[in-house]
């Protein structure tokens, strides 16, 4: 049975609360998409971290079931990297479409 | 007996605990489900923003989806998380009502959370979203949202039966301050619901 001390739960809820709002009134920012983009996506992991860490006491246990838990975040992130090439040749091929029918006649 | 017959015998035998996790085998089962489940939900994130940066008409799903129901299901979500470490806490000073109390609260909590996520389908439905179909732009927005969403729903509607059931073994006396690992492995799977769909509220209706 583990011995560790309890978080403070609620301060815990209080913040991932905090965060909550703050990413609803991200969305309101007059900023470039990218940078609201940015933030949003950065606050989601640290609520999820804060999850994680906290409620699911993963601060608590041993290192290396923190590496089984991250596991899933390094291959999403490598799954992004690996359909980067398709993504990125679709608006190749939109662009070019034009210019290469006009090449053929 | 010689010592590689010891040996032979020792490796036979399943060692009565994980190092990984001393307090149960079951909550090292429970935290490589949870990993397994997690690429699924990342598969069908990464499949949402690949479709969706490669759509020419993709809604903005801000204009489209309730921001502030969603807002306030995620905030449900969070109490509920709230309260199950409670539960967990509650029998481990041996308090059975209070662990009962706590549990039917995360379960109060995930039911009415699908309550809203079924108001907030039929309301999209109504309006001509659905899985083949979308009147607001790319008809792929419809079958990513009604998958991506139906099957956390799944996850919830399986965690609020798990719990009650657990709530039920809490009242007829099961667990106790010296056992209570089935309710720290029914938490981590209700935590990662609430982990997941901190995730689904940015990408799908935040982003």
């Amino acid at each position: 049975m583990d011995t560790h001390a309890e978080p403070n739960y609620y301060a815990v809820f209080l913040w991932l609360g905090v965060l909550t709002v703050a990413e609803v009134g991200a969305t309101f920012l007059a900023l470039p998409k990218v940078l609201i983009g940015v933030l949003l996506v950065s606050m989601a992991l640290t609520k999820a971290a804060i999850v994680g860490l906290y409620f699911m006491h993963l601060k608590f246990e041993r290192t290396t079931l923190g590496v089984i838990a991250v596991t899933p975040l390094v291959l999403g992130v490598l799954l992004v990297f690996a359909l980067m090439p398709d993504l990125t040749a679709v608006d190749h091929h939109t662009a070019n479409v034009p210019a290469a029918v006009e090449g053929h006649h | 007996m010689s010592q590689a017959a010891t040996m032979n015998q020792a490796a036979a035998v399943e060692p009565a605990e994980t190092p990984l996790t001393p307090e149960s085998w079951g909550k090292l089962g429970m935290w490589l489900f949870l990993a397994g489940d997690a690429m699924s939900f990342g598969a069908l994130l990464c499949v949402y923003g690949a479709l969706r940066v490669t759509s020419a008409d993709w809604p903005r799903p801000s204009s489209v989806l309730g921001i502030g129901l969603t807002a306030f299901m995620t905030f449900l979500l969070i109490c509920s998380s709230v309260t199950m470490v409670k539960g967990l806490s509650a029998i481990k000073h041996n308090d059975r009502a209070g662990a009962r109390n706590f549990l039917l609260l995360t379960v109060l909590g995930g039911a009415m959370f699908l309550g809203m996520q079924a108001y907030e389908w039929s309301h999209l439905i109504r309006e001509g979203l659905g899985l083949t179909g979308n009147p607001f732009g790319a008809s792929l927005f419809g079958t990513t949202f009604f998958l991506t969403t139906g099957f956390h729903g799944c996850h919830v509607f399986g965690g609020v039966v798990y719990l009650a059931i657990m709530a039920t073994q809490v009242m007829a006396g099961k667990y106790s301050s010296t056992n209570y690992s089935p309710i720290e492995i029914a938490g981590l799977y209700w935590h990662f619901v609430d982990l997941i769909w901190i995730l689904v509220f940015t990408f799908i209706y935040l982003l």
